[in-house]
Formats: C-alpha cells, structure tokens, sequence
C-alpha cells in the first residue's frame, strides 16, 4: 500500500521547469521520489498524468497529478506550510506572482527566442529581455539577500533559471543578455543563489547542456518554446 | 477605517471582466474607471508602469495589475464569499485550467478565425480538441466551481462571450450544440445571472468593436 504522503515528480534533466519544482520540494524538505521522463520518447506514465500538455513536470502527491511549474510551485507552498514560499502579506504576495509573471513572459521567452533565432527576429527578442531584465535588476536593488528576503522565496526559484541556463543560452546562441558591468545586483542576486545550499547539486551539467542546446536550437529555428511543446 | 478599492478597466476587455465579476460576487464595493486605451490616463500608467495595461485594481492606493495576480490577491484580502476553492488540490486545477484557457485556447482561437481557407480546418480542430478538454472540467457540475460560480467560471467567460461575438464578426461557429453539449449549458446559465449581466460588454456595441479590430488585424496580416 502507498504512503499517504508518498510524492513523486516527473522530471526531465535538462528542465528548468522542473529545477524549479525540486527546489520548492528540498526547501521544505519535502522527500519525493525523482522519476526522469524522455521528453522525446514519452512514457504512458506522462501521457497519464498529464494528458493535457504531455510536459514535465508533473508533480504527483498521493495519487493526484498537477502540471504547470506556478501551478505546482503555490500547491506545494499551500500543502506544506514550512519555509513559505510565498510572502505571508498579500501585497507582498501580488508582487511575487506580477514580478514571476513578467519574467516568465518577457525574459525566459525572450531569452529562448532570442537562442532559437536569427536576424531581426533575434535583435528583437534581445532588446525585450534585455529591457525586462533591467527591471529586475531595479527591483534587486538594495535587497539584501534573495527576492524572498533572507531566504529563497517563491520569485527567486522563478527566476533562478537565469543564474545557471543564461550563460550558457549566450553561449550557444552567440549573444550577451546580461553586461556584467550592468547589473551589479542581478551579478551578486546570482552568486548568492549558486552557493546556496539547495542550489548546489541540482544543477545540470554545464557541458551536457551545451551540447544539448546546440542541437534544439538549431532543430528549432524560430519556433519559440517549441521543445516544451513536444 | 474603510477601503477605497479602484479598478482601471476597458468596457471590452475579458480581463477586466475577470475582476470587476469578482469583486461583484465579493460584495466588494469599488469605484471603476473606464480607460480609452488610445489615450491612456496619467493615473493608469502611474499605477501600471511596467505594461500600461488594464485591468489595474488599486487597494488604498496601492496598485495590483494583471488579473490573475488581482483574483489571488482578492480572495487573500477579502475572506467571504471566496472565488478559488478551499482544498490546495482544487485550487491547482483551477488554475491550471485558467492558465490553459489564457495560452492554449485563446490562441488557437485567435488563429482558427484568422486563418485563411488551407489552414482553417487544421486550427479549427486544435481549438476544439482543446475547448472538449475544457468542457470534461464541467462534467456532473452546473458550473466549473461546482454549485456557485467560482475562479475558473470567471477565467472561462471568455469563451462564453466573446466566442459569441467573434462567431458574429467572423462566420466561424467554434461552441456548437452538437459538438459542445456540455459547454453550451453552462452558457446558458450564465446569461440569467444578474451579476454578469451587470457588467458584460453590451452585446451590439461588442460586435461592432470586435468587427473594427478583425478587419484591422486582417488587413494588416495581408500586408
């Protein structure tokens, strides 16, 4: 007979999607059984669970399938009450899910097409996240430790796809988002993220994500977020 | 000391709908403000610099935008009455299905009705494999939130509304009887409910905004 609290997620190595849901789980110490999914040679586990989009993550808590990183991240802060994710003020709150929202649409999207295309469409794409991502660093400004205050909250696990896919994103697509020289708290929001206990071990291999992202991007061309969508 | 609750709004705008709906099922009193959006207030970029859009919820001046982020923060604020439901597992497939219904329906619609002739039937299908997803949510239900209204209704009258208006606008019939049994019931109720009726998009002056920006996204896809 199962658990009652038995938790597994469905993940795939490579998925910031899915980095964000592991984060979440080993901030509350939540233990979850990781199962890898072939996103490109699907299991009928995934079919199952997650019959709608066929995407990792899913997250499976006694038996009932969720989908959706946000989706996933406020179930797993509504269930388990330890370490909050999400501010206890509702305000606070607001801001979290607008600041996620905005970054979840103008800079991850834009960073991704900008990786995936050529020409005007990429210039485009570059001058958006580019844009966006000044308005983060305005909203880091003067935070002493994470968006979340002194610990990892909800919109640092949101963004914390920037401190380790960005580089390498720039890399393989032969572009700079973010000038060092530029974004001072953004640069150090990063370093602190990467040393931070949860973070570390988590992480993809840099290497194999190279390798990874050269062949997407270029079996991608111009489709935005067109491996998500396998 | 009593709140002073603003809402920045467009009379068009499913969006806007979402909040006013809710703050209507609240009983949260609140003063709207109708924004021209060719010709946006200093009031609502002040309170919406990031994207200068409505809908813009402003709680004792402090301003919340996006309507997803102000029904959250509603039902935080404000305890009767609420919108999302109580159990964490429910609440996720609500939002689940909103969020499908905002980048998975919606978009396919969008293209089902601007497709040209080759294309249609493809984007039609799409649509409507993705609005029979939907329609499952409300099996053995009145509406999505169970026996009342709840955050998915609000989220999914959209496609009550302005399927309806589009169909009008553009000939294509996405909700039929026959294909969505189901869905086109729950429309029905929702035309007797007094709230919505207070604040739905006056059906003629719809269709005519709606007709204006069809032919203006035609014209300029042909181009």
């Amino acid at each position: 007979m199962a658990a009652k609290e038995e938790v597994k997620l469905l993940g795939f190595w490579v998925s910031p999607f899915v980095l964000r849901v592991e984060w979440a789980l080993k901030i509350k110490g939540v233990k979850y059984e990781y199962i890898e999914e072939d996103i490109f040679n699907k299991s009928t586990l995934l079919t199952e669970l997650n019959p709608v989009h066929k995407k990792v993550p899913v997250l499976v808590h006694d038996g009932k399938a969720i989908g959706e990183s946000f989706v996933i991240l406020e179930y797993v802060d509504e269930t388990w009450k330890q370490n909050p994710l999400l501010p206890q003020d509702p305000y606070q709150r607001a801001m979290a899910r607008f600041w996620a929202k905005f970054a979840e649409e103008k800079i991850f999207e834009g960073a991704w097409t900008a990786l995936c295309s050529q020409g005007e469409q990429k210039q485009k794409a570059l001058q958006q996240t580019r844009e966006a991502m000044e308005k983060i660093e305005e909203q880091l400004q003067g935070k002493q430790q994470f968006f979340g205050g002194e610990s990892i909250g909800y919109l640092d696990i949101i963004l914390g796809w920037i401190s380790h896919y960005l580089t390498v994103w720039e890399e393989v697509g032969s572009m700079e988002i973010i000038d060092p020289a530029k974004f001072p708290a953004t640069m150090a929001w990063i370093n602190r993220f990467l040393k931070h206990p949860v973070i570390q071990g988590t992480l993809p291999p840099r290497e194999k994500m190279l390798v990874y992202f050269h062949q997407r991007s270029k079996e991608l061309g111009s489709t935005s977020h067109g491996w998500l969508r396998v | 000391m009593a709140d002073e609750v603003k809402l920045f709004g467009m009379w068009a705008s499913p969006y806007s709908l979402r909040v006013e709906l809710a703050l209507k099922l609240k009983g949260i009193p609140y003063e709207y403000i109708e924004e021209d959006l060719s010709n946006k207030s200093s009031l609502l970029l002040k309170y919406n610099p990031v994207h200068q859009k409505i809908p813009v919820l402003v709680h004792n001046g402090k301003p919340v935008a996006e309507s997803s982020v102000i029904l959250e923060y509603i039902d935080e604020i404000w305890r009767d009455n609420p919108v999302l439901p109580q159990d964490p597992y429910d609440r996720a497939m609500a939002r689940f299905w909103a969020k499908f219904i905002d980048e998975k329906i919606q978009p396919t619609a969008r293209n089902a009705n601007l497709a040209e002739e080759k294309e249609r039937e493809q984007a039609v299908e799409e649509c409507c494999q993705q609005l029979k997803m939907l329609e499952n949510e409300l099996q053995g239900k009145p509406f999505f939130g169970g026996d009342t209204m709840g955050y998915l209704d609000i989220a999914a009258l959209v496609i009550a509304f302005w399927f309806e208006v589009v169909r009008e606008v553009v000939g294509l019939d996405l909700i039929t009887e026959e294909r969505f049994p189901i869905l086109c019931k729950w429309i029905g109720k929702l035309q007797d409910i007094d709230v919505i009726n207070e604040c739905r998009p006056p059906k003629e002056k719809h269709v005519n905004y709606v007709r204006a920006r069809y032919e203006a996204a035609k014209a300029a896809a042909s181009n």
